[in-house]
């Protein structure tokens, strides 16, 4: 090997290892091109392994076990007060399921001829990439698959170096229980991360700028959230502003609108994620990025405006979901082969994954009806839900919308333990254009949560 | 006020063009250069731009609609600010379309983003298997009449679909004439789509680093031909058998009768005899008279005649069609060329008189030349090409003597007929246009 000198020759050059990059890059194999993944850490499995899904829903359940046991003393059953070792836990995090479904990652690509190259990767026109690593080299390609993703965005005004002002990435690392946490931002990394910290200990106090927790997201869903978040945590502001950030010794003296100073032990920016489209050498390809945003634009078969890039994922825009992305890597993967694939889908599920968790898949009724479609709307309480009593939650709610004209199911919204995985069968209703009529019949395990989607189903039916 | 946008001059010639696609819905506030419509000329599928910004008030057009140059298409309100230009308009052949999927909710949390328009109607009612099958068999879903529950577009809705499409109805009116089989029809198995070919061209080398270039944007109607062109040298692999024919005879009667003809209004050309000789033709050689169905493995055979002609203007070339002409005397093949070429030069040519050709003849005699070979007009099956006649020297019954002697192309696609058919076809026309009375006899 000459060093600094290498070229490799491929197919198909994926950039960046995330859920898009590495299905993209699976797909291409399977179809038997040359694959490569250009990775900066070199690894498979991106934000969403490392630095966001996996590890935040590891800590999620953590917070869920501590507050079952809290819930188990109505029913007599008294585990005494927790007692948290960060150590263990942090390993558990890391090594056990991070590091576990890494290896897996690995394993697969190693199975389907995937090769990892560690390094930034930079454009340098439309078939050949330099790759800044352990070694120079370049990479020529006939089609490359941009994944890059994207990462937490800062916000202005804060640019402390201090690192007592986390993004989620940081938060993820679980480096103290702070014994007071401020969270800026009330969507759904600010409300996950908000719950780990506050069942952990901590005293949290949220600030959102909107007038309501989850802004887009439907207000039936978000209210059993709501007033569970507000008992959790000390304080939940809303249409507030955060005016000023402040380090004093260890500590950060906050600034809230119309509030005095008050201090915290650690912040918590959580207001979104940008596309990570810069620095790439983009501009050297014939990729156009969105006005707003910087997105990589793309068509329905994941195609950029040159023939031979295509781009998948966060970096391509909203919604930023893994799901999504991991779609969009198949979609990329077989159209550059030349397959007659899509990017169609009508329904794109939606998790939070709070207590009660929230989700939601196609229409919300506030979208059927902005679009002019008369709906029929039905919302079961699951109060009249044997499972949900046999767990002691009734504050679920199952809703679904239907378009009136043909009965269709066009979108389905479920708050309560478990929506995450009810949303499944909604998914695939929406998505397979399923009837009220369709779902009502079908017959549902019981007693089970999903007989819930069945009863909601039923009451438009009459 | 409202403001009314109307259907804006497309340029070639072309006065009407068909909707295919609402990208707006009424009440959506859009942006200046937004993509409004989507509409097919006989030369190209275009995105309209939204030329202002404001609110969609009413659409007055709906998919499937053709429309005439100055239609009224959308009526914008003027509540509201005027949404200032966003991204710069994008080149039509690139642009991402809208897809037709709704907006999803947005991951919460992140900043709402602009907001995105969709077809109307939303998604079409149909399961990820079916509408990959519509990719697969060209079939365009939305167009599709769904007759599964609550109007689910069904497998067999989109077979059918793709099955109907290319069984179009013979336009003329007369019973289809009886042609005569293909030689080699004998089928030997159930239709199986031939083998795709996926071609993109590489990447053009950084020109700068040889010398100062400069970039100058193809205009649209130079894309179409690109485009159209590249479709059909890239797909059909052509085969061309050279010929001449004596039409020393023919360019008598041509002479003879230019007085009498135009005394009927009408300017006997050259042109009017190829065509009805190509007519006659193609009904003995249906398989010229055709089109390739790669994806179902089948020759569509078509029971009618129509030709194009190709037709140089100032704007560009131009193949306007005439219809029926295996039927039709050469008197009326004359009168309707003659009107036919000057609506288009007049830029007055209407959709139907550009679409449904099956065959094509170019002649360039007029501008000199021995031969030329056209590509083939996609997706027909064989052009004829003209150069331009000349006396030429020409042993007859062992006497030199002066004839004029006219040099034709056939081009064909090697696909669908080999060497020797091409001959006998050639062979044929030539045959016909050396028998000009039987020409005229068919004036009936």
């Amino acid at each position: 090997m000459v060093m600094g000198d290498m070229v490799d020759e491929v197919d198909v050059a994926v950039v960046g290892g995330g859920p898009g990059g590495y299905s993209a890059a699976f797909r291409c194999a399977e179809l038997g091109l040359e694959t490569v993944v250009i990775d900066a850490d070199r690894r498979l499995g991106g934000a969403c392994l490392f630095e966001g899904c996996i590890p935040s829903k590891a800590l999620l359940h953590v917070a869920a076990v501590v507050s079952e046991a809290e819930r188990a003393k109505e029913w007599g059953v008294d585990f005494g007060e927790p007692r948290i070792s960060l150590d263990p836990l942090r390993k558990w995090k890391q090594e056990r399921v991070v590091g576990k479904l890494a290896r897996g990652l690995a394993g697969v690509a190693k199975a389907k001829g995937v090769t990892v190259i560690g390094g930034r990767a930079i454009f340098e026109d439309s078939s050949t990439l330099r790759v800044e690593g352990d070694t120079l080299q370049k990479v020529r390609f006939k089609h490359a698959v941009v994944a890059t993703g994207s990462e937490p965005s800062p916000i202005s005004g804060a640019a402390l170096r201090n690192n007592r002002v986390m993004d989620s990435t940081a938060a993820l690392e679980l480096p103290d229980i702070p014994e007071r946490l401020l969270v800026i931002g009330g969507g759904y990394i600010g409300l996950e991360l908000g719950t780990v910290y506050a069942t952990l200990g901590s005293r949290v106090t949220l600030v959102e700028m909107t007038e309501g927790l989850l802004p887009g997201v439907d207000r039936d869903l978000v209210q059993p959230l709501q007033r569970r978040i507000e008992k959790l945590f000390a304080a939940v502001h809303l249409r507030t502003k955060v005016t000023g950030l402040r380090e004093t010794g260890d500590r950060i003296e906050t600034t809230l609108e119309g509030q005095d100073p008050q201090t915290f032990d650690r912040v918590l920016v959580a207001v979104g994620r940008r596309a990570r489209s810069g620095g790439l050498g983009l501009e050297a390809t014939r990729v156009r990025l969105t006005d707003r945003g910087a997105f990589v634009q793309i068509d329905d078969r994941c195609r950029t405006d040159d023939p031979h890039v295509y781009a998948v994922g966060d970096v391509t825009g909203e919604p930023m979901l893994a799901h999504r992305a991991m779609r969009q890597g198949k979609v990329a993967a077989e159209a550059l082969a030349g397959q007659p694939a899509a990017f169609d889908n009508v329904a794109i599920p939606a998790v939070v994954f709070t207590d009660p968790e929230i989700a939601w898949c196609g229409l919300s009724e506030a979208q059927a009806k902005s679009q002019g479609m008369e709906t029929k709307v039905s919302k079961f309480q699951w109060a009249a839900s044997g499972r949900a009593a046999t767990i002691g939650r009734a504050d679920g709610l199952t809703k679904l919308v239907a378009d009136a004209a043909s009965g269709r199911v066009v979108g389905v919204g479920i708050v309560g333990p478990g929506a995450g995985e009810l949303i499944a069968e909604a998914t695939l209703a929406v998505e397979t254009a399923a009837l009220v009529e369709d779902v009502a019949a079908t017959i549902h395990a019981h007693p089970t949560l999903s007989e819930t989607l069945m009863e909601a189903a039923e009451n438009l039916l009459g | 006020m409202p403001r009314q946008f109307t259907l804006p001059d497309l340029g070639e010639g072309l006065t009407e063009a068909e909707i295919v696609a609402v990208l707006v819905r009424e009440g959506d506030v859009i942006r200046e250069d937004a993509p409004l419509l989507e509409v097919e000329t006989d030369k190209a599928q275009v995105e309209i731009p939204s030329p202002i910004g404001g609110r969609v008030e009413k659409i007055h057009v709906t998919p499937g609609q053709t429309v005439k140059v100055g239609a009224v298409l959308v009526t914008f309100s003027d509540n509201g600010a005027p949404v200032p230009a966003g991204a710069p308009a994008r080149p039509s052949a690139s642009t991402p379309r809208p897809q037709p999927t709704p907006a999803t909710p947005n991951a919460p949390a992140a900043p709402p983003p602009a907001r995105e328009t969709v077809p109307t109607g939303g998604p079409v009612a149909a399961t990820p298997a079916t509408r990959r099958l519509a990719r697969e068999l060209g079939v365009e879903l939305r167009a599709v009449r769904g007759s599964g529950p609550g109007g689910r577009v069904l497998d067999a809705d989109v077979r059918a679909a793709a099955g109907a499409r290319p069984q179009a109805a013979p336009t003329g009116a007369h019973p289809p004439p009886a042609a005569p089989a293909v030689r080699d029809a004998a089928p030997t198995g159930p239709a199986r789509p031939l083998a795709a070919i996926g071609l993109e061209p590489p990447p053009l080398p950084r020109f700068e680093q040889w010398g100062p270039v400069e970039r100058a944007p193809l205009s649209h109607l130079r894309r179409t031909i690109a485009e159209r062109m590249t479709l059909s040298a890239t797909l059909i692999p052509h085969v061309t058998h050279f010929d001449r024919a004596d039409i020393t005879d023919l360019d008598a009667i041509i002479t003879r009768n230019l007085e009498p003809a135009r005394a009927r209004g009408v300017t006997l050309t050259l042109t009017a005899f190829l065509l009805k000789a190509a007519a006659l033709a193609l009904r003995a050689h249906p398989q010229f008279n055709a089109s390739l169905d790669p994806a179902a493995g089948e020759l569509i055979l078509k029971r009618y005649y129509h030709l194009g002609v190709a037709v140089a203007t100032s704007r560009g070339l131009i193949v306007p069609v005439l219809r029926d002409l295996d039927s039709k005397p050469v008197l009326e093949i004359g009168r309707e060329l003659g009107a036919l070429a000057q609506r288009v030069r007049d830029g007055k040519a209407t959709l139907e008189d550009l679409r449904g050709g099956t065959f094509t003849i170019t002649n360039i005699g007029a501008l000199g030349g021995t031969a030329a070979i056209p590509i083939i007009n996609y997706p027909e099956v064989a052009i004829l090409g003209v150069a331009r006649a000349r006396q030429e020297a020409m042993v007859r019954q062992g006497q030199i003597v002066p004839r004029l002697m006219l040099p034709i192309t056939l081009t064909f696609d090697h696909r669908v007929a080999d060497g020797a058919d091409g001959a006998r076809f050639a062979t044929e026309i030539v045959s016909r246009l050396e028998a000009p009375e039987r020409l005229i006899g068919d004036l009936g």
